[in-house]
């Protein structure tokens, strides 16, 4: 009932959920700064989870090696950003509509594999949640923030470490003046094509972790389009966060509290109709991108591709 | 002079034909696919081929197949030449779908051909909330319509489980535990007739006359002259007096009418009721999607969206026929839709540059062609 949801009890369960639900929307979004700073937008995301998920799975499966399974998946996923790098950096094709052609490429392609490889759905034993000492033991927080899985905490490492690259090394004020202002950039000597080759591969590795928190971390099986629009909320979610890692820690925690809310509703036999309560945070992603989006400029080469002048 | 002008017409056929290129391409890798997959390309091929076009019941099936592709393609084509980057289709016919199916469920004493027709304007009416709610977002808020579009796109599945499990549910499920999602079935009067002694229904045949009507509507009059201005140019358009948002948001709502009158089409033509098993593919088969395939695939002229819708179908189908015959998962085709997709986008590179260098022997100093012409600049001018 309604009285429930305020017990302490609860509150922990719920705030632990959001934490953990956080990590695939992290991973691939902070991935997908990384491109839009450097001035490309990939659409092709979700494919890339999905692909990066039943690799992850498939190989956690057959081998029983957790880490195996991550490190495919980042190859996986950084072959997907390779082709997007040569298609919208040598080709400049349209980012918007290339990205929707990877998308349905990972989709397709994931489900394909699914089906020969695999054809049922399976479970594996995925990555334990790790006890701290100490920090695990201290009441409700431990329970929040230090009794989560390796990839979980990697997802909020890479919060603070993505931030520095951006802000405080070469390599991040290249990224950015690469999507501020690719023709000054170029004429300092900077290679245009190298950094965003370097920021797509590296979204496309992210957005294979991503998938591979999914399958072998959060909820340890594989379907088909088992995404089902998460890579596109992290598109979203870079925006929602001024392109800022940050910003994207901000709305990911949103978003993923909301949804572990709902989940909760629903175990907890609220009687709000289930399919109402999944619709929420769609409703609320739509809300706040109105409220934030114009206060935040995007970088100003977003989607546009780089021809030097001759 | 002469010389130049031929060759401009070779190359000219050569940029039409990308578009064939980029499917045998697509079609090259699929091979390469279904031999890893240790799958005879070519029986499979064939399978594909006799699933799609082998009877005429198979060539009825490919066209009903084409029919919700081509309705969201023109769409698409709209919103597209508007820069306007609709990923909402599959939402859109959700809703259209739901409105359409209202209607028959409600006016049950109506003559058939009335409740038909008032179906197929609420789907229409649908899909341009539908389309309409971020289009108005973009235009006056800024919001990524592609991000809103994806996001309307989860809502409308949502809404549509709730109703079809709850207030539309069939009265006959409603009692049984397995409770399928699906409303109860229309009077067998409000059925789209069908064209000949097949699956074929009068949609398509409707589907084939808007198309036409989306041509005349981009190139030959006023409002779809400045979609396409505002499309190319927001800037110049707004010098040149257009109210910009005004036409952002016509160009998605349009777009996503289309959309909606095709799941409206769906429902009165195929299954003669709203029926999902819970996902949006379930009820819409993605045509949301696949008809952004299609729109593209005819370079975003509406005509050509008609033989691209076709052959989207076929693939369809022919996927289909493929996964019963040679054990391949129709899965491969969604894959080969995204090459194709790939290969499309990728391919204007050398359109791009075969233009410049057609202006350039030309002698003109322009980057890009013009795809608006002077004749239409004046015409413009005349436009208050």
């Amino acid at each position: 009932m309604i009285s429930d949801l305020f017990s302490v009890t609860v509150l922990i369960g719920i705030l632990a959920s959001g934490i953990r639900l956080a990590t695939p929307y992290l991973y691939a979004a902070i991935g997908e700064t990384f491109g839009q700073r450097s001035g490309v937008l990939n659409l092709g995301v979700e494919g890339q989870m999905l692909l990066g998920a039943f690799a992850a799975f498939y190989v956690a499966f057959t081998t029983g090696n957790l880490w195996l399974g991550v490190l495919t998946a980042m190859i996986v996923g950084a072959i997907m950003g390779l082709a997007m790098a040569y298609v919208t950096v040598n080709l400049n094709a349209e980012q918007g509509i290339s990205g929707i052609g990877f998308f349905l490429f990972g989709l397709g392609m994931s489900d394909l594999l699914f089906q020969k490889l695999l054809g049922t759905v399976e479970t594996v034993k995925g990555f334990p949640e790790v006890y701290i000492p100490g920090l695990s033991d201290i009441p409700g927080i431990g329970k929040i923030f230090f009794s989560q899985n390796l990839l979980v905490y990697g997802a909020y490492l890479l919060v603070p470490i993505a931030w520095f690259v951006l802000n405080k090394t070469t390599l991040g004020l290249k990224i950015r003046s690469v999507g501020e202002n690719p023709d000054a950039a170029d004429s300092l000597g900077v290679s245009v094509a190298r950094i965003r080759y370097f920021t797509i591969i590296l979204g496309g590795t992210l957005s294979g972790i991503a998938g591979a928190s999914l399958s072998i971390a959060l909820l340890n099986v594989f379907q088909q389009n088992m995404t089902s629009g998460l890579g596109f909320i992290a598109v979203a979610l870079v925006y929602f966060g001024g392109w800022r890692p940050i910003g994207v820690l901000g709305g990911a925690l949103l978003f993923s509290m909301i949804n572990s809310l709902q989940l909760w509703i629903q175990v907890l036999g609220i009687p709000i109709p289930s399919d109402i309560a999944v619709m929420m945070p769609y409703v609320l992603t739509i809300l706040v991108l109105v409220a934030t989006v114009s206060r935040v400029r995007a970088p100003s080469a977003l989607t546009k591709p780089f021809e030097r002048e001759n | 002079m002469k010389k130049v002008f031929q060759s401009d017409w070779v190359s000219r056929l050569i940029d039409a034909l990308l578009p064939v290129f980029a499917t045998l391409a697509a079609l090259v890798v699929g091979a390469v696919m279904l031999l890893l997959l240790k799958v005879n390309p070519i029986e499979a091929y064939k399978a594909l081929w006799v699933g799609a076009f082998g009877s005429s019941n198979a060539f009825a099936e490919t066209l009903v197949k084409a029919t919700p592709l081509l309705l969201v393609g023109i769409g698409i084509c709209i919103s597209f030449r508007g820069d306007v980057i609709n990923i909402g289709g599959e939402g859109q016919m959700i809703i259209g779908a739901i409105f359409a199916t209202w209607v028959g469920l409600t006016f049950t004493s109506l003559p058939g051909w009335l409740v038909i027709t008032l179906a197929m304007i609420a789907g229409f009416i649908g899909g341009a909330v539908w389309g309409g709610i971020p289009g108005f977002l973009k235009a006056y808020f800024r919001v990524n319509e592609i991000l809103s579009t994806v996001m309307m796109n989860a809502i409308a599945v949502q809404l549509m489980n709730f109703l079809l499990r709850g207030p539309l549910i069939d009265p006959s499920q409603a009692q049984l535990a397995s409770k399928i999602p699906q409303t109860a079935r229309l009077l067998e009067i409000f059925r789209l007739p069908r064209l000949v002694p097949t699956r074929l229904h009068l949609g398509a045949l409707i589907a084939v006359v808007l198309a036409i009507l989306v041509y005349i509507l981009l190139w030959r009059t006023t409002l779809g002259y400045r979609i396409r201005a505002v499309g190319q140019n927001p800037q110049a358009s707004r010098y040149a007096g257009i109210k910009v948002p005004r036409y952002v948001v016509l160009a998605l709502l349009l777009s996503g009418a289309f959309a909606g009158l095709a799941g409206a089409v769906q429902v009165y033509g195929v299954n003669y009721r709203m029926i999902t098993d819970g996902s949006s593919s379930g009820f819409t088969g993605s045509a949301g999607f696949n008809g952004i395939v299609a729109a593209l695939f005819g370079q975003l002229h509406p005509i050509w969206a008609i033989p691209a819708s076709v052959l989207f179908g076929a693939l369809l189908v022919g996927a289909n026929s493929m996964q019963r015959m040679m054990q391949v998962p129709s899965a491969l085709v969604t894959a080969l839709n995204g090459l194709v997709v790939v290969f499309v986008v990728s391919s204007e590179v050398w359109r791009r540059r075969r233009q410049r260098r057609r202006l350039a022997v030309m002698g003109q100093d322009e980057e890009s062609s013009p795809p608006i012409d002077e004749e239409e600049l004046q015409h413009m001018e005349t436009v208050p």
